[in-house]
This record gives C-alpha cells, sequence and structure tokens, in this order.
C-alpha cells in the first residue's frame, strides 16, 4: 500500500479492495478490531477463525449488505458506498444461503440472476449447469434438487457473470469431492486471469497460494486478556 | 485494472425491472394456491354477509360499498405477509440488495408483481360481488374505478410494512398495526366516493384524491420499503 498524498486519500497500484482498520461489533461484542488488508487481483484470500469468530460478518460487510462496522472500505482506491453500484457490478456474492427459489427451476433461476446483474453472460446458461454437473436437470424445479445441487446452481452463477472479485462463504458445504476438486481449480484459474477470490471454508484447501486472514489475530484486546484470566487455551 | 477478461457493460435498471416483474409473476403462478387466496377470502367473507345480517337488497345495498371495500383491504392485508418474506428466507433478498440495481426500481416491480395478483383480480370481481350485495346500478363503474387506484396504494404502503416487519419472525399482527391507520384514509374516500355515486353526487373530488396518494405512494413507498429492507437485512 502506498499513501500518496496529503489529505489523507490513498492512492494504490493494483488493489481492487482495501480494507483499513476494520472493526465489527454485533450487540455489544466486538468480533474483531484492526483489520487492514489488500486485497489485488490474483489473490485467494482464505477467512479464517472459529464459529462465532465474525468470518461470515467480514463478507457481508465486504459486500456493502451489512453497514455495521468502523474503519473504510476502498474499490479501487475509492470509498466504496461513492460508486455503490459499480463496485456491485464487479462483485459476485455467494451466502450461506443459495438464494435459489425452490419453485423455479435451475435455469429461471440463473435467468433471473442474470437480468438483475449487467445481463452479459461469458457462457449459456445451460453450459454453466453442464459445468456443475446439473446437465439434464435444467428444468427440473429445485425443489426437486438435493441440498448439493441446489448448491451448485447458485455455484454457476461462477461460469455464468465474469465478476473480478468473488466473496464466497463456505462454498464448498455439501459439495461432493469432485465438486470440491473442481470449484479449487475454477478458483485458481480465476486468480490466474486477474480476479480476487475472499472466501471461508472449514474444509482442508489443497490450494496453493492462498492468502489467510486469521481473525484470530484481531480478536480485541480485551477478549484475549480475558481467555488468559480464565485459562481460556486460545 | 488492465484486464480485459472481465468486461463488464453497466447493468440497465430496466432489464432488472422487466427480470424481477417475471420472476415473481412466474413464481405466483406456480403457487396457485397462495395466488387465489386473497381472493377467495374476499368471495367467502362477501357470500357470507346477506347470510349473516340480512337478504333485504335496500339494506344490502346501503351497505355494499363500505362492505366491499372493508374487505378488499383486508384481503389486501392478508397478503402483505408475505411480500418479502420467501425471498429473506432463501437468500435471495441478500442477493437482491447486492444486485448492481436501483433497490427502488426492484422493490417496485416487486409491488407492481403483487398488485398484480392480488389488486387487480379483487378489482375485477368487485362486480360480481356488487350484484350478490345488491348494489345499485350507478355504483359499479365507481366502485371499479376506486378500486383499481384504491389497491395500488394499499399494496405500495402494505410494502413498508412488509419490509419493516421481514426479519420478524412473526410480523404478522405487527404488520397491520403498523399499516392499518395508513390504509385508512384511502378505505374513507374509497367506500365514500362508490356511495356519493350511487346517491347521484359528483366523485371527482374522491377520485381525485385517491389518485394523489396513488402518486404519493409510487415515488415514496419504494424508497421507504428499500431502506426498510437495508435495515432488515442488515440485523
Amino acid at each position: 500500500m502506498r499513501r500518496t498524498d496529503a489529505l489523507g486519500v490513498i492512492a494504490l497500484t493494483d488493489s481492487l479492495i482495501d480494507v483499513i482498520d476494520l472493526s465489527c461489533k454485533r450487540d455489544q461484542r466486538s468480533l474483531f478490531e484492526g483489520l487492514t488488508h489488500t486485497f489485488c487481483p490474483g489473490d485467494i484470500v482464505q477467512i479464517e477463525g472459529p464459529n462465532g469468530s465474525g468470518k461470515t460478518s467480514l463478507l457481508r460487510i465486504l459486500t456493502g449488505v451489512c453497514s455495521d462496522y468502523q474503519g473504510d472500505i476502498l474499490w479501487r482506491g475509492q470509498s466504496f458506498s461513492t460508486d455503490r453500484l459499480d463496485y456491485l457490478n464487479h462483485l459476485l456474492y455467494l451466502g450461506h444461503l443459495p438464494g435459489v427459489k425452490k419453485s423455479l427451476t435451475p435455469r429461471e433461476n440463473l435467468h433471473w440472476c442474470s437480468g438483475m446483474n449487467s445481463g452479459h453472460l461469458q457462457i449459456p446458461i445451460v453450459d454453466a449447469l453442464e459445468e456443475v454437473g446439473l446437465a439434464g436437470f435444467e428444468d427440473t424445479p429445485c425443489h426437486h434438487l438435493s441440498a448439493g445441487q441446489l448448491r451448485r446452481v447458485a455455484l454457476a452463477r461462477l461460469y455464468l457473470t465474469p465478476t473480478p472479485v468473488w466473496i464466497l462463504d463456505e462454498p464448498f458445504t455439501a459439495i461432493d469431492k469432485s465438486g470440491v476438486g473442481k470449484l479449487e481449480t475454477l478458483l485458481c484459474e480465476h486468480a490466474a486471469g486477474g480476479g480476487c477470490v475472499i472466501m471461508t471454508t472449514h474444509q482442508e484447501l489443497s490450494l496453493e497460494g492462498v492468502d489467510k486472514i486469521n481473525l484470530r489475530d484481531y480478536q480485541p484486546k480485551l477478549v484475549q486478556w480475558q481467555q488468559e484470566e480464565w485459562g481460556i487455551d486460545v | 485494472m488492465s484486464n480485459t477478461k472481465f468486461y463488464l457493460p453497466a447493468p440497465s435498471a430496466a432489464a432488472g425491472f422487466v427480470a424481477m416483474l417475471n420472476r415473481d409473476l412466474l413464481l405466483s403462478y406456480r403457487h396457485k394456491g397462495e395466488l387465489a387466496n386473497p381472493l377467495i377470502f374476499f368471495l367467502m367473507v362477501i357470500t357470507m354477509v346477506p347470510l349473516g345480517i340480512s337478504p333485504d337488497p335496500q339494506f344490502l345495498a346501503s351497505l355494499a360499498p363500505g362492505m366491499i371495500w372493508v374487505v378488499a383491504l383486508l384481503a389486501s392485508l392478508l397478503s402483505m405477509d408475505v411480500l418479502f418474506r420467501s425471498d429473506f428466507d432463501d437468500g435471495s433478498l441478500e442477493q437482491l440488495l447486492i444486485s448492481p440495481q436501483p433497490l427502488y426500481f426492484m422493490v417496485l416491480a416487486k409491488v407492481l408483481a403483487h398488485w398484480m395478483v392480488t389488486g387487480l383480480p379483487l378489482t375485477l370481481a368487485a362486480p360480481l360481488l356488487g350484484v350478490m350485495l345488491a348494489l345499485p346500478e350507478g355504483g359499479y363503474m365507481p366502485l371499479c374505478l376506486t378500486l383499481l387506484v384504491g389497491t395500488a396504494s394499499l399494496s405500495l404502503i402494505g410494502a413498508v410494512g412488509a419490509a419493516l416487519t421481514v426479519a420478524l419472525r412473526k410480523g404478522g399482527l405487527l404488520l397491520s398495526l403498523i399499516i392499518m391507520p395508513l390504509y385508512i384514509p384511502i378505505l374513507i374516500f374509497g367506500a365514500s366516493a362508490v356511495s356519493n355515486a350511487i346517491d347521484g353526487f359528483a366523485i371527482m373530488g374522491q377520485l381525485a384524491i385517491l389518485g394523489a396518494f396513488a402518486a404519493v405512494a409510487i415515488v415514496l413507498a419504494p424508497i421507504a420499503a428499500a431502506g426498510a429492507l437495508r435495515v432488515a437485512i442488515n440485523g
């Protein structure tokens, strides 16, 4: 990161997202403090931490869904709230819930997603569904699909829209082994192509070159002190 | 970033609006039971009025404008709760909030779809129910007109309440408490327009007021609902 001018505006060379001194509180309880990180093209960043340490909260803050934070988030060097729609246009977020309508077919679900976004598709919807192993299920209502298949419908969006920033919350949940392998390859290709992946997972990844942010390192001081005092193993 | 791989044209609000409207209409079509719910409620209550109160046509005629309006309002209220609920439950509301679309138009599209499957059928069914309640001849046209404009306002105002209560598990009662007071002016002007028309008075004044309500609601209600949705999803 490079500070260039006196006004406190930070000009950054190639970074996509800059997180500066980010803190998040939930119900009076501080989840993490002083998180500073630069997300550049080509990065795959895994957010680590035990349950309840604020992984999902961090991802939701980065998408702009949750505004309950202190600190700055910059999108290409500018506060991400100044050009919110431009930021969102370059973002793909898959949350805990797949965001798939059960009474619609996979094709209809993806059609809606592309309509809501720029509508520019890299490959046809049918091909994207084939990529995630749902060939032949294009027109099956989603309530006939299993949990893993539902998640795959959501994951098909990764093939569809060419957004540089992917924020994935537990993308491997309910996905079988070969599916995980394929997804890892996809993440690598995305990073190699200049994209940026920010994700959480409890799964052991076989990926090379993954940056890790452990939220335990950003726990508030008081909590660390309490844990030592009470003899809790951190 | 000098990357040409990520070619992203700016999204068009019109395309987003149409996608949202299509999806909600398609969803309503798939859930035909829910679709028919307000209409069946409307039909049932109006059918029972002559049975429960009096089958005397003259008495019913004096009751008809207010009765039809009250039941239409309750039927609309009944259907409001589900407007954002299922989207909230399956995560599509989150996707909606982070889509690069102005939330105003997205909410407007959802409300329009909701009105097309509740308010519009209620308006179309109203003349039939007017016959059942022996509504005098001069009342049919004003009844349809006021319901057409009035139910649109009801859907728009109801959307604000639905957005405010979407994150609550049991928001139904609270929703009614929030939006009922806002529904009352529409009820007063709607019902009085129909009675006035039956008595042979001018109704332009009431129609103009209802139109003004609808115009204000179209501009302000989606903004309020969008804000409420952001708050709801934030928590």
